[in-house]
């Protein structure tokens, strides 16, 4: 497409807004219709999940077996993980990805805008197939997050080739979304906005984009594997016939390792966003934030195993997978004190957006060092597939990935909606989810180190007292999200008047926009502000 | 808008590198086979079929543990005859495994060896093994299972034993479920 048709194209699409009625969903092509059915499928995803959440909590308020039946705690545990992960945590960036990609490059809109539509079309199917297995005979997939072999072979029920279909149909629809991501930012940047002027969120993003693309398609590979094992009679993981279930571990923790980066990245973009903003300071270390944000990709691809230490590996191997995994600390490190630095002797202000990111600094640092406790292989013979490793993703991944994501929505609410948030009611939302989330997790790593292991419904009796207080942690943080509901819907419903550039110490391109941003956004190419050149 | 590369070579790229991709998930199947043939890692025993009598090395006595696994489930009798045979690394040792099959059901398994040390599992000949083989067995029938080895004499010093463990999987419903399908193309 040449570039006057397409300004053509834009121009003529300006002069009239949205479709009306459920049309303008279904048919949409508009980045940010897109990004916002992302983020209200992740949140519905995301309440979804945490209702599971909690009945695994709920059951594990006392010992013994009180409310589910130990199958159905087995399926609430596979079901949570999947959820969160491929429903609330990837879905979530890629919207954020979808409505601010475009808006902070100068770009119109995303390079791809019908595959655009059609991978968050795939979503929904995907996710109500695999919802659908709770109804089905034999129940829903049973058999952990993992999916390991032969739990997920010979020993799985009926359900789980929907299990398998519905993993592929989001793995396309990821897939599709990331060279839609890659594509947009290599080709639309505004004139003047060179690589090591992109923004770092959407640094992040193009990274988090390659991981995807290089592992999605192994994991598509390793249900595939399972299907045929299932189906029809191959034997890849089966050691009747010659497999190894070993080998399932290697291949999906290939998958595995790169996709906890995946989760992570598009939050430290967000992060080094929001920092700089109410530190009123220029980012400290960009360019060495790209650089750890690269080198973090790439070695993910060589620390699998260490998922893996209690299989049996070589000597060779545990020691290899060890160093390789503590190397990771380095970049990781360097970005922190970036973030550190750049508050450093800043002008801050603590809005809610600042609170969330400094929050997450502080837990996901937390949540970094119990990760290097657990790269120590020869400890992780003690920790392994304990509440411990519990402990240890959820602070990566919940006040980690989803207060990124939280920080995100509240930073950028008043772009979209043209209002401010209620300070008073984020700032609530803020403190409840901070202080519920580390009731919960915190305690984890005790009972973990005392030797409970994760998916049991029911425990000795020595866990009782730290079990019942991370339950009554979980839902004051699952109940606090009803505030960050509450937030959202009144922050779209109305409020204080957003200006463009709705924090003071706010740069880039998509501040320059008005708030709401209109439908559609720089038909033309925009200069860069002086802040930027 | 600025269009700064040729977009539609990118995705055609992109999608590939997917593919490729996909294609390498399957790779690692082979790969994997491949790693741990050469490093020995996983107890796979490579080396089988006839070899070329050598003199026995009287000088060393190598332990071998034999080791009889059920798989879960699975309901046959199954041991080593002895527990423990002694060998000189280059000498021909012949030994067997009983099974027994108790259930009223005729039924077929197949046996998967293993070494430990895994670093022995390349010295280690199989001149003749029951596990190359499945093994049906009548509801009732009993069999001795013989296997026939030798020790590399090339065989590391610091190796005083090893262990040859055997783990049985009960394959009765793939092997009835392939006869039924050469049963129904038949037909």
């Amino acid at each position: 497409m040449s570039t006057l048709d397409t300004t053509l194209h834009a121009d003529e699409h300006a002069h009239h807004g949205p479709a009306k009625g459920l049309g303008r969903w279904l048919f949409t092509t508009n980045h940010k219709d897109i990004g916002s059915m992302y983020l209200w499928f992740s949140l519905l995803m995301f309440f979804i999940g945490g209702c599971m959440a909690l009945m695994i909590r709920a059951e594990l308020f006392q010992p013994g077996l009180q409310l589910v039946e130990p199958g159905f705690f087995n399926q609430m545990t596979t079901m949570h993980g999947l959820i969160m992960v491929f429903g609330a945590v990837m879905p979530a960036f890629v919207g954020l990805a979808n409505w601010m990609v475009p808006m902070m490059i100068g770009a119109p809109d995303m390079a791809l805008p019908r595959m655009n539509n059609w991978s968050f079309w795939i979503l929904p199917f995907a996710f109500a197939m695999l919802i659908s297995t709770l109804f089905m005979d034999g129940g829903a997939p049973n058999f952990g997050w993992t999916f390991y072999a032969p739990l997920s072979t010979t020993y799985a029920p009926p359900s789980v080739t929907y299990f398998i279909f519905a993993v592929h149909m989001m793995g396309i629809s990821s897939i599709m979304g990331a060279i839609n991501i890659i594509a947009t930012i290599l080709n639309m940047r505004a004139p003047g906005m060179t690589m090591m002027k992109l923004p770092l969120f959407c640094w992040t993003w193009l990274i988090t984009a390659f991981l995807l693309i290089a592992v999605m398609p192994v994991l598509a590979g390793v249900v595939t594997m399972m299907l045929m094992d299932i189906h029809f009679g191959t034997s890849f993981f089966d050691a009747g016939g010659g497999g190894d279930p070993v080998l399932f571990q290697h291949v999906f923790w290939f998958f595995g390792h790169p996709e906890v980066y995946i989760m992570i990245l598009p939050a430290f973009g967000i992060i080094s966003q929001i920092i700089p903003t109410f530190a009123r300071k220029r980012l400290f270390g960009y360019a060495s934030m790209v650089y750890a944000t690269a080198s973090i990709a790439i070695l993910s691809f060589l620390v699998w195993a260490h998922h893996m230490f209690t299989v049996g590996l070589p000597l060779v191997g545990e020691l290899f997978f060890m160093f390789a995994t503590m190397l990771i600390a380095v970049p990781t490190g360097v970005k922190v004190f970036n973030w550190v630095a750049t508050m450093f002797r800043g002008s801050m202000t603590f809005e809610t957006p600042m609170l969330f990111a400094i929050a997450f600094v502080v837990l996901f640092t937390i949540g970094g060092f119990s990760g290097l406790m657990l790269a120590i292989a020869p400890v992780d013979f003690q920790y392994h597939d304990t509440y411990f490793v519990v402990a240890h993703f959820h602070y990566v991944l919940v006040p980690g990935a989803v207060f990124a994501i939280m920080a995100g929505v509240y930073y950028w609410l008043p772009k979209w909606t043209g209002h401010m948030l209620n300070e008073r009611m984020g700032k609530l939302h803020f403190w409840v989810s901070f202080i519920g989330v580390n009731i919960t997790f915190f305690p984890m790593h005790f009972i973990g180190l005392a030797g409970m292991p994760r998916r049991i419904p029911d425990y000795a009796l020595q866990f009782a007292d730290f079990n019942m207080v991370a339950s009554i942690g979980a839902f004051i943080f699952g109940l606090s999200q009803l505030i960050f509901l509450w937030n959202v819907i009144a922050c779209v419903r109305g409020g204080q008047k957003a200006e463009a550039r709705a924090w003071e110490g706010a740069e880039g391109l998509e501040w320059e926009v008005p708030s709401p941003a209109p439908y559609h956004t720089f038909a033309t190419p925009p200069r860069l502000p002086e802040s930027l050149q | 808008m600025s269009a700064r590369g040729d977009t539609p070579r990118l995705v055609r790229r992109l999608v590939l590198g997917a593919v490729l991709m996909f294609g390498f998930g399957f790779a690692m199947v082979p790969l994997y086979d491949v790693f741990c043939e050469v490093t020995g890692l996983n107890g796979k025993i490579t080396n089988t079929g006839p070899v070329a009598t050598a003199e026995a090395d009287t000088a060393r006595s190598i332990k071998v543990r034999l080791i009889a696994v059920h798989n879960e489930g699975m309901p046959w009798e199954f041991s080593p005859l002895e527990g423990v045979v002694r060998a000189h690394p280059g000498e021909m040792r012949q030994t067997a495994f009983v099974a027994a099959n108790p259930t009223a059901r005729d039924m077929v398994a197949q046996a998967i060896p293993s070494v430990a040390p895994a670093e022995a599992a390349q010295y280690l000949h199989k001149v003749n093994c029951f596990c190359f083989e499945r093994q049906p067995l009548q509801s009732g029938e009993s069999v001795e299972m013989p296997l026939v080895f030798v020790i590399d004499r090339k065989l590391p010093e610091h190796i005083r034993s090893l262990t040859l463990s055997y783990t049985l999987f009960d394959i009765s419903p793939e092997v009835s479920a392939v006869t039924q399908d050469k049963k129904e193309q038949r037909l």
